[in-house]
């Protein structure tokens, strides 16, 4: 069954197709990697799936509901309920402590509960630092925080925009391995990465090209 | 988790929001020491006008020359002017206008013989003259204040509840070439007679005066043989700056309408004042004293006018730097106003949290400032008016509403960004 579904999408800046006749299906659960080039389009698709930035062309089907119409306002409430997103920087508010960061992902999708938080954190192997502020986190934990945040609401759909591009080989594997429990666990994920293991941890890989889709790969290897 | 979150934003980016607050309260400082000092300026620049002297002078009428010249011939005596009778001074605080007569003081002026032989000019007046009105009201007037510029350079003023009548002051340039001193002892000699008398200061008027001595109006009526008498009075009223009425009535006031009289006398025009003093007292004719009387309205006017100007540009600073501080600290968490956005949180709830933010610091700068501005309004009192300021419980309100205005328009550019914040621009600043 398919979670999302794109038709036809182009995303046109002036003279410039950053993505042109796209049309990808990710099934319910399924782990999807995305590679390409630099400037291929993929931080472009990913934002139009995350509800981030709409298509100049095509549809979005994320869990049957076309979204590629929606006002700014619903999109902020369908990526709230339904979306949990990691980028390549770790993203914190700095003046909260790392706890404080999951609980402010909480409060603006329900409510705060720490004890939730706090457990976030001690499946990625944060909850001593719990206290700590960002600025006192190094580069790895402060993604592995930005990952427990985006796994609190329980969200189907994972998306993840080079969460390893900054990370080193331990932390990489951390990430790796939080992202193989999330996918046992049955949320889909989609993970747009240059490194060629991450893009292998995932059961299928799409490949960008100029925009387009150039081609897709089955990951034959992938161990549940 | 809302007041976790502003808790974590204040107290962890502290130096910042201090700023801000600094901002806040410097504007606020100024607004309320400004608006205080304007409130509390009427009776400070006039006050602070008295000083420069009287504006009214008040001289016997010609025709009374005429009749003591009668009774000059009767009397057989050489007296070439007329006076004005000391008891009669107390009744400028009897007209319409009294509570606008702030000081005044009668003058009588003789020559006398210093015992060197050389001459000087002696002034007999008021120094702190106390009187008991038949109002009830009392008061001292005289030159302690009508002259208050005046720098008693050595000894103090005559106090004439304490000294003795035999006590004068001497002017600067006068005591340097006598080479006297306060404390010193020294004769005058008048028509009727010699008095050793007590020199209580030294003052340096920065006139004409600096030559003169003053002295107690009974010491010089004793010179003079003249008891009771006074050549004029010199009065310090609080007026109206003048209008086409009140120009008209000067020329001639019986010539006005019942309704415009009734208007000009009770309004305080110096020249109802003048029409009054005459009324009051017999044989006197008053004067004003042209350019100062006229422009006491006017520069209390102008005072008002320029705080009000500083009080507006101090406001338009604050909020210039407040917008700044703000716009600069927004910008800084762009990202985290992205992250934020991109987890769900709508745009009321940002820039709900950044006016909360911006609303405590305000209230603490705000406060700050108040009492900032207390400080400086009495610090304004002191060294330009001499004297507190008194604290305008109106003033609170007015100072909440324009630090809000402030702030909310600081506020403004800075709202007006987040709620363009794009998420997607921001947070994928991977072009890095
Ligand atoms: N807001 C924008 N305005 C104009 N052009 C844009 C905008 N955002 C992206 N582009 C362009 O669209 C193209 C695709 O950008 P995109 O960020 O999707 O690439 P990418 O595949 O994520 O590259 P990278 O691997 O470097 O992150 C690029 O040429 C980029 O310059
Ligand atoms: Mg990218």
């Amino acid at each position: 069954m398919s979670l999302l579904e794109l038709k036809d999408i182009s995303k046109i800046y002036g003279e410039l197709k950053a993505l042109d006749n796209v049309s990808i299906h990710v099934d319910k659960g399924e782990w999807v990697a995305i590679m390409g080039p630099s400037g291929s389009g993929k931080s472009t698709m990913m934002n139009i799936i995350g509800c981030m930035d709409k298509p100049s062309k095509g549809q979005v089907f994320l869990d049957g509901v076309d979204i590629s119409k929606e006002s700014s306002r619903k999109l902020t409430e369908i990526r709230r309920d339904k979306i949990g997103l990691i980028f390549q920087q770790f993203h914190m508010v700095n003046y909260l402590t790392a706890v404080e960061n999951i609980m402010v992902s909480q409060y603006y999708h329900s409510l705060p509960d720490e004890e939730e938080a706090l457990e976030a954190l001690g499946r990625v192997g944060l909850r001593d630092r719990a206290k700590h502020l960002p600025s006192q986190l190094s580069g790895g934990e402060q993604q592995r925080v930005c990952v427990a945040r985006a796994l609190i609401n329980h969200p189907e759909l994972i998306l993840a925009d080079e969460p390893t591009g900054n990370l080193d080989e331990a932390n990489e594997n951390i990430v790796l391995d939080l992202f193989r429990q999330l996918h046992r666990e049955g949320t889909t994920l989609i993970v747009v990465t240059h490194d060629p293991e991450v893009a292998e941890a995932a059961q299928r890989t799409i490949v960008l090209e100029h925009g387009r889709v150039a081609r897709e790969i089955i990951n034959e290897n992938f161990q549940e | 988790m809302f007041i976790r979150m502003i808790r974590g934003a204040l107290v962890r980016q502290r130096g910042k929001m201090f700023l801000i607050a600094f901002t806040i309260a410097l504007g606020a400082s100024l607004a309320t020491a400004m608006l205080n000092v304007m409130l509390d300026v009427g009776d400070k620049v006039n006050q602070e006008l008295k000083t420069y002297g009287a504006n009214i002078t008040v001289k016997p009428n010609s025709s009374t020359l005429l009749s003591s010249l009668y009774d000059v011939e009767d009397e057989g005596e050489q007296i070439e002017t007329a006076y004005l009778n000391e008891e009669d001074v107390s009744k400028l605080k009897t007209i319409f206008w009294a509570y606008n007569i702030v000081d005044f003081a009668p003058f009588m002026k003789m020559a006398v013989t210093l015992e060197d032989g050389n001459e000087a000019e002696a002034v007999g007046t008021w120094f702190n003259h106390h009187l008991d009105l038949t109002t009830g009201e009392s008061l001292d007037a005289g030159v302690v204040s009508l002259r208050s510029w005046w720098e008693v350079t050595d000894g103090s003023w005559i106090d004439e509840q304490n000294d003795p009548v035999n006590t004068i002051m001497v002017g600067r340039m006068l005591a340097v070439r006598q080479g006297w001193n306060a404390g010193q002892t020294v004769t005058l000699t008048g028509p009727r007679g010699s008095e050793e008398v007590t020199i209580a200061g030294i003052y340096d008027a920065g006139g004409d005066e600096d030559e003169q001595i003053y002295a107690p109006l009974d010491l010089v009526q004793k010179l003079n043989g003249l008891d009771g008498k006074v050549e004029s009075i010199e009065v310090s009223a609080i007026t109206t700056p003048d209008n086409d009425l009140a120009k008209r009535a000067a020329q001639n006031p019986a010539a006005l309408s019942a309704a415009d009289y009734e208007t000009w006398y009770c309004t305080a025009y110096v020249s109802a004042i003048c029409y009054q003093i005459q009324e009051a007292i017999p044989d006197a004719v008053a004067s004003a004293v042209r350019q100062v009387a006229e422009s006491e309205g006017s520069i209390l006017d102008k005072t008002q006018l320029l705080m009000i100007l500083i009080t507006i540009l101090s406001l338009i600073g604050a909020a210039l730097g407040i917008s700044n501080l703000v716009t600069a600290s927004v910008m800084e968490r762009a990202q985290e106003f992205g992250l934020m956005k991109a987890i769900g949180a709508k745009d009321y709830s940002i820039t709900g949290l950044v006016m909360i933010e911006i609303l405590i610091t305000a209230l603490v700068g705000g406060v700050a400032g108040y009492f900032m501005g207390f400080g400086f309004a009495q610090l304004i009192g002191h060294s330009v008016f001499g004297s507190a300021i008194e604290m305008k419980v109106m003033v609170i309100p007015i100072v909440v509403v324009l630090i809000a205005l402030v702030t909310a328009a600081g506020s403004l550019p800075a709202i007006r960004m987040i709620l363009r914040l794009r998420p997607a621009e921001v947070l994928h600043g991977s072009k890095t």
